[in-house]
C-alpha cells in the first residue's frame, strides 16, 4: 500500500478520486484505506457533509491529514483493516491501491465486511497500450500511468477488468455500479460489452456490495 | 546528641513535599477524595502550575498529565534541580501547546512527593509523615483529584488532555471517567493496561528501594537516613527500558569514561555505567522512595479493561471525544501494539481517532525529546481541534 501519488499521475487521480466523490450518498459514513494526504476525505466532508475517517501507511500522509482536521489512523490495507467491526461504514474506499497490497482478496474481503459497500479504482492491465507492449517489446509496460520498473513498483498485484470481475464473484459481492475509464479520464460507455471495457479502459471503478 | 548533618539527598525533596514552589490548592477536611481503596483522604493538597491565561467562557484549557517521575513543573525551572520544565520542548509560546492562546495546568498526581498529598507530606490531622501509612493509589485517584482541581478553577470541560507514559494512562482514564469533560485527548506512548513486563520492571525497582537497609520499613525520614542507593538502582534500570539497544548504541558504544583502557575493577569503565550512576544519583535529590513505591504500583495497577468487564471498548462507550493517539517505533516498553489495542476500542465506538507512529530510535523518553513528526501531529491535531471547539485564532485580549 503507497500513496496515490506514488502509483498514479495526479490528474489522472484527480479524475478518479471525483468519481468515487459521487458515489458516495451525501451524509454517510465513510473509511478511505490509502488516503494518502486526505484529498478525497476532505472533498467527501466539505462537499458531501460525510463522516470521513482515513488509513494511511505514510507518516507524512497521515500528519498532512491529522493538520487538516481529518481522523486518520496509520495502517496498512493488509493487516489493520481486521481491526474495524462488522458493518462499521456505509462506503469502505480504496483508490489505486489494491494492486499495491500484499493479498487484494483479503483486503477486498475485509472491506466487504466493514462496510455496506466497496468502492475500488485500479489501473486495468488489460488496458490495449499495456497488452502492445507485451506482445510487441516482450517487456514488462511501463506508461505514463505506470512508470516504474517491474523490480522497483509497489505494484506487485496487477489485473485487468476481467481478472477484478472474476474476483468479485469468488468473494460473494455483486457490482452494484462500474465505471471505465480512457485515458483522458473519460468514461466509456455503459452499454459496452466487457471486452470493450478491459481493452479500452485505462482505470476502472467499481462499486460493490456483498451479495444478498 | 549527634551533631544536625547536611541534609541528606532527598531531604530538600521532603521539603517540596510540604511547602512546594508551586500553587497550591487545600481542599477543606469535608471534602474528602474518595479512593479506590476505600479510603476517603481528607484534606487533600494539590500542587500545580498554570501558564498562559484561562478564556472568559473558560473553553481553553489544556490538561497536562505527568510521567512517574514527572511533576507540575512543565514549563518552569525546577525548584530542585534548577533544570528547565520537563516539556518545554512542547509547551510554551508557539509551541504544539501554546501558552499564548491556551492555559494550561498541570498538578503534581496524587501520591507524587512535589507537593501534592503523598507518602512524603505531612498528614494533617496527625501531623505525622503519611509514609507507608497513604492508602494505595490509582490512576483513578490521581484522575479524582485532577478533577477537583479542574472544578476548582470553574472549568466544566477542559478542551484537551494529553499525556506520555503513566500521563496517557491518566489521559485514558479522563475519557473514561469524565466522557462529557474532554473535547479533545492525545495520549502518547501509552497503554491502556500494564504488561506483566511492565509490572516485572517496576518490581526490580521496588526490590531494589526495599533492599535499601536506609529505607526502614519507609520509615527513614523519621530515622534522618534516605535509602537513595537502592533507588538510584531502581532508577537505572527503569532508565533503561526508557531507551532503545539502538539509542545506547549510538550515544554510548562500548565506549570507555575517561581512559583509554579497561582498569580490571568495578569502577565506571563504560561510559554507559557512568551515565547511569549519574542518572541514578541525581534521581535520588529530587524524589522520594516512597513516593516511587506508590507510583509505580498506581501504574501496576492499571487495567482500563478491567473495570468494563474486561472490554476496552465499554470504557469509551459512546465516546464523542476526539483522540490523537502517538507511539513510538523504538518504544519496547509502551509499544505500538498497545496503542493500536486503545485503537480499535475506539473504531469499535466509532469515535474519532488519529494514530500515528513515528519512526525513531529514541525509545520510551522519545515523547520527551526533540522529534519534530510529534511537534507536526500534535499542533496539526490541536489546531484542527481549536476550530471544531470553535476557539478563536487570535489570543483573547
Amino acid at each position: 500500500m503507497t500513496q496515490v501519488t506514488q502509483l498514479f499521475s495526479p490528474d489522472t487521480a484527480r479524475v478518479d478520486l471525483l468519481l468515487i466523490k459521487d458515489m458516495v450518498a451525501p451524509n454517510t459514513r465513510v473509511l478511505d484505506v490509502g488516503c494518502g494526504d486526505g484529498t478525497l476525505l476532505r472533498m467527501l466532508t466539505e462537499e458531501r457533509g460525510v463522516d470521513a475517517r482515513g488509513m494511511e501507511l505514510s507518516q507524512r500522509g497521515v500528519n498532512d491529514c491529522v493538520a487538516k482536521g481529518l481522523s486518520v489512523i496509520q495502517g496498512d490495507a493488509d493487516f489493520d483493516l481486521a481491526d474495524y467491526p462488522d458493518d462499521s461504514f456505509d462506503y469502505v474506499i480504496l483508490s489505486q491501491t489494491l494492486q499495491a497490497t500484499r493479498n487484494p482478496r483479503r483486503v477486498l474481503e475485509q472491506m466487504l465486511r466493514i462496510g455496506k459497500r466497496a468502492i475500488v479504482s485500479f489501473p486495468n492491465f488489460g488496458y490495449w497500450r499495456i497488452r502492445l507492449q507485451i506482445m510487441f517489446a516482450g517487456r514488462m509496460p511501463i506508461t505514463e500511468n505506470l512508470p516504474l520498473a517491474w523490480y522497483e513498483t509497489p505494484n506487485i498485484h496487477f489485473c485487468t477488468i476481467r481478472d477484478f470481475v472474476a474476483l468479485v464473484d469468488e468473494v460473494d459481492a455483486q457490482i452494484d455500479r462500474a465505471v471505465a475509464l480512457n485515458s483522458s479520464g473519460a468514461p466509456l460507455r455503459v452499454s459496452a460489452p466487457w471486452w470493450v471495457w478491459n481493452l479500452f479502459g485505462e482505470q476502472a471503478v467499481f462499486v460493490l456490495e456483498r451479495r444478498a | 546528641m549527634t551533631e544536625i548533618e547536611p541534609l541528606k539527598a532527598g531531604h530538600a525533596a521532603r521539603r517540596e513535599a510540604d511547602a512546594p514552589h508551586s500553587l497550591v490548592l487545600r481542599l477543606p477536611a469535608d471534602k474528602p477524595l474518595m479512593m479506590d481503596a476505600g479510603i476517603a483522604l481528607a484534606p487533600l493538597t494539590i500542587a500545580y502550575q498554570t501558564y498562559g491565561t484561562l478564556n472568559a467562557d473558560k473553553t481553553n484549557a489544556i490538561l497536562v498529565c505527568h510521567a512517574l517521575t514527572g511533576d507540575q513543573h512543565v514549563a518552569n525551572t525546577h525548584p530542585l534541580t534548577g533544570k528547565p520544565g520537563w516539556w518545554e520542548i512542547m509547551v510554551g509560546p508557539g509551541k504544539p501547546i501554546d501558552t499564548d492562546r491556551y492555559f494550561i495546568i498541570c498538578s503534581n498526581v496524587l501520591g507524587g512527593c512535589l507537593g501534592t498529598t503523598g507518602p512524603a507530606s505531612t498528614n494533617p490531622a496527625t501531623g505525622q509523615l503519611f509514609g507507608l501509612g497513604m492508602p494505595m493509589v490509582t490512576i483513578r485517584d490521581m484522575v479524582r483529584a485532577q478533577a477537583l482541581l479542574v472544578d476548582h478553577l470553574g472549568i466544566d470541560k477542559l478542551f484537551c488532555v494529553i499525556g506520555g507514559s503513566m500521563g496517557g494512562m491518566q489521559v485514558l482514564q479522563w475519557v473514561a471517567s469524565y466522557p462529557d469533560r474532554v473535547f479533545c485527548a492525545i495520549p502518547i506512548a501509552t497503554a491502556p493496561r500494564h504488561s506483566s513486563q511492565n509490572i516485572a520492571f517496576n518490581e526490580v525497582g521496588r526490590q531494589a528501594v526495599m533492599a535499601d537497609p536506609d529505607w526502614a520499613n519507609g520509615r527513614y525520614f523519621e530515622l534522618g537516613q534516605n535509602p537513595t542507593k537502592g533507588l538510584a538502582v531502581a532508577r537505572m534500570a527503569a532508565h533503561i527500558t526508557y531507551l532503545s539497544d539502538e539509542a545506547l548504541h549510538r550515544k554510548f558504544g562500548r565506549k570507555l569514561q575517561n581512559k583509554t583502557a579497561p582498569t580490571f575493577s568495578f569502577d565506571a569503565d563504560f561510559q554507559i555505567e557512568s551515565y547511569l550512576r549519574h542518572q541514578g544519583s541525581t534521581f535520588v535529590e529530587r524524589f522520594d522512595a516512597n513516593s516511587y513505591l506508590y507510583l509505580t504500583r498506581a501504574m501496576d495497577y492499571f487495567d482500563l479493561a478491567e473495570d468494563y468487564e474486561g472490554s476496552l471498548a465499554r470504557a469509551f462507550k459512546g465516546t464523542k471525544t476526539r483522540f490523537c493517539l502517538v507511539s513510538f517505533t523504538s518504544d519496547w516498553l509502551f509499544p505500538t501494539s498497545a496503542s493500536r489495542a486503545i485503537v480499535h476500542a475506539l473504531n469499535a465506538n466509532s469515535a474519532s481517532v488519529s494514530f500515528v507512529e513515528i519512526d525513531t530510535d529514541k525509545g520510551h523518553d522519545a515523547f520527551l525529546l526533540d522529534v519534530p513528526e510529534m511537534f507536526a501531529t500534535t499542533s496539526g491535531f490541536i489546531e484542527s481541534s481549536a476550530r471544531a471547539f470553535g476557539l478563536k485564532e487570535a489570543k483573547s485580549a
